[in-house]
């Protein structure tokens, strides 16, 4: 089982740039390291992960064996209504996780 | 005739029992003097544990807080119930363990406590040694403690235990002949290569170490510092793990449990 987490601020108006954090649950296997028993871990990174916003996607990442394990990611939108912010990723074992969340905005007065 | 005869006799009996029952020794690191590893820890590393969302440990506590509640496939029972809510039921739980189990007479820690329940009361498979589980409901239990102080008890059969552990700690061994005691009590805050020696306080675990990028148990800690100085690493479950977290345990007396903790 794997967690995925999302964050931003707790009031968005319509119109702020916001920062998102996102923080996913994997070991990120170099596959350069080795077990107890001196056996290879075969690599297993996440290869692909995705964010939308609504319909638009905001955020694309192709992390490598360079990222450490549960990784911590940071991006800025721009907020302009009430989305549904949908997170997918994919890693070598082709596991997928998702993350559906709706990010709620006010309207600017 | 017959008081001065009684008079003799408890003198003869006093300091004999008094030599046989081992007193716990002065303590090597006082209230004051105690820190917790986490000032020993660089400013980037306080900040990451500080931080209540990017803490990686966190994952780990969700799952913890999901498993609490999640029924035994065997007989349906969960943790929750049979000990209810985790924030108020199991409050201070963590702060007393390694505690003597009173039916088997046993010395336990949290995590072999919880394998007792997985095993007796839910009727399920033994949670393997640092499992996501093991690791997640430990953390939840420790969650349920966050900020109490230590205090385990080493009354009564606890007490041979605890100088066992005693005994352990001060122990030369190993290749590089060197005791917990010699870099914890005696160097801590001078640098071991580029690491600054903590007093190996046990107040954070399950921990989320950097240099394993994952949660780990004490007794997975305690390893790895046995490896460190090239002793032979006792078993996973081994009873000397258990003495020497109790006196850990002890030795730590005072200090607020702090998790989910994060380090090098």
């Amino acid at each position: 089982m794997s967690f995925t987490r999302i964050q931003w601020p707790q009031r968005i108006v319509s119109g702020d740039v916001v920062k998102l954090r996102l923080l996913v649950q994997h070991p990120m296997e170099t596959g350069f390291l080795q077990d107890l028993n001196g056996k290879i871990i075969p690599r297993n990174v996440l290869r692909l992960l995705t964010c939308t916003l609504g319909q638009q996607e905001v955020f694309r990442v192709e992390p490598s064996s360079g990222i450490s394990a549960n990784p911590l990611f940071e991006f800025h939108v721009r907020a302009s209504e009430t989305a549904e912010v949908v997170v997918q990723w994919v890693d070598d074992r082709n596991t997928r996780g998702e993350l559906r969340q709706t990010m709620a905005v006010l309207p600017r007065l | 005739m017959k008081t001065w005869l009684l008079g003799t006799c408890l003198a003869l009996i006093l300091p004999s029992s008094l030599a046989q029952r081992p007193t716990p020794a002065e303590r090597h690191l006082p209230y004051s003097a105690m820190r917790s590893g986490l000032d020993f820890s660089s400013t980037d590393v306080q900040a990451l544990q500080a931080d209540q969302f990017a803490n990686p440990a966190q994952h780990w506590l969700t799952l913890g807080n999901a498993l609490w509640q999640r029924g035994s496939v065997a007989n349906g029972k969960s943790c929750q119930s049979c000990h209810g809510d985790l924030a108020t039921g199991m409050r201070g739980v963590a702060t007393r363990y390694p505690e003597i189990d009173r039916t088997s007479g046993r010395l336990l820690n949290l995590e072999d406590r919880i394998q007792n329940c997985t095993t007796k009361h839910q009727q399920a498979k033994p949670l393997a040694p640092e499992s996501e589980a093991l690791l997640g409901l430990t953390l939840s239990l420790a969650q349920a403690s966050k900020g109490m102080p230590l205090r385990v008890a080493i009354e009564g059969a606890a007490l041979a235990h605890w100088q066992a552990g005693a005994n352990l700690f001060t122990q030369r061994q190993g290749q590089l002949n060197l005791s917990c005691a010699n870099c914890h009590d005696q160097r801590y805050g001078q640098r071991l290569f580029s690491d600054v020696i903590s007093q190996g306080q046990p107040n954070g675990y399950p921990v989320y170490r950097l240099e394993w990028q994952t949660l780990g148990s004490l007794e997975r800690r305690l390893r790895s510092c046995f490896s460190g100085i090239r002793a032979e690493v006792p078993p996973w479950g081994a009873p000397e793990m258990r003495q020497l977290t109790l006196y850990l345990m002890w030795r730590a007396e005072g200090l607020a449990l702090e998790v989910p903790a994060v380090r090098k």
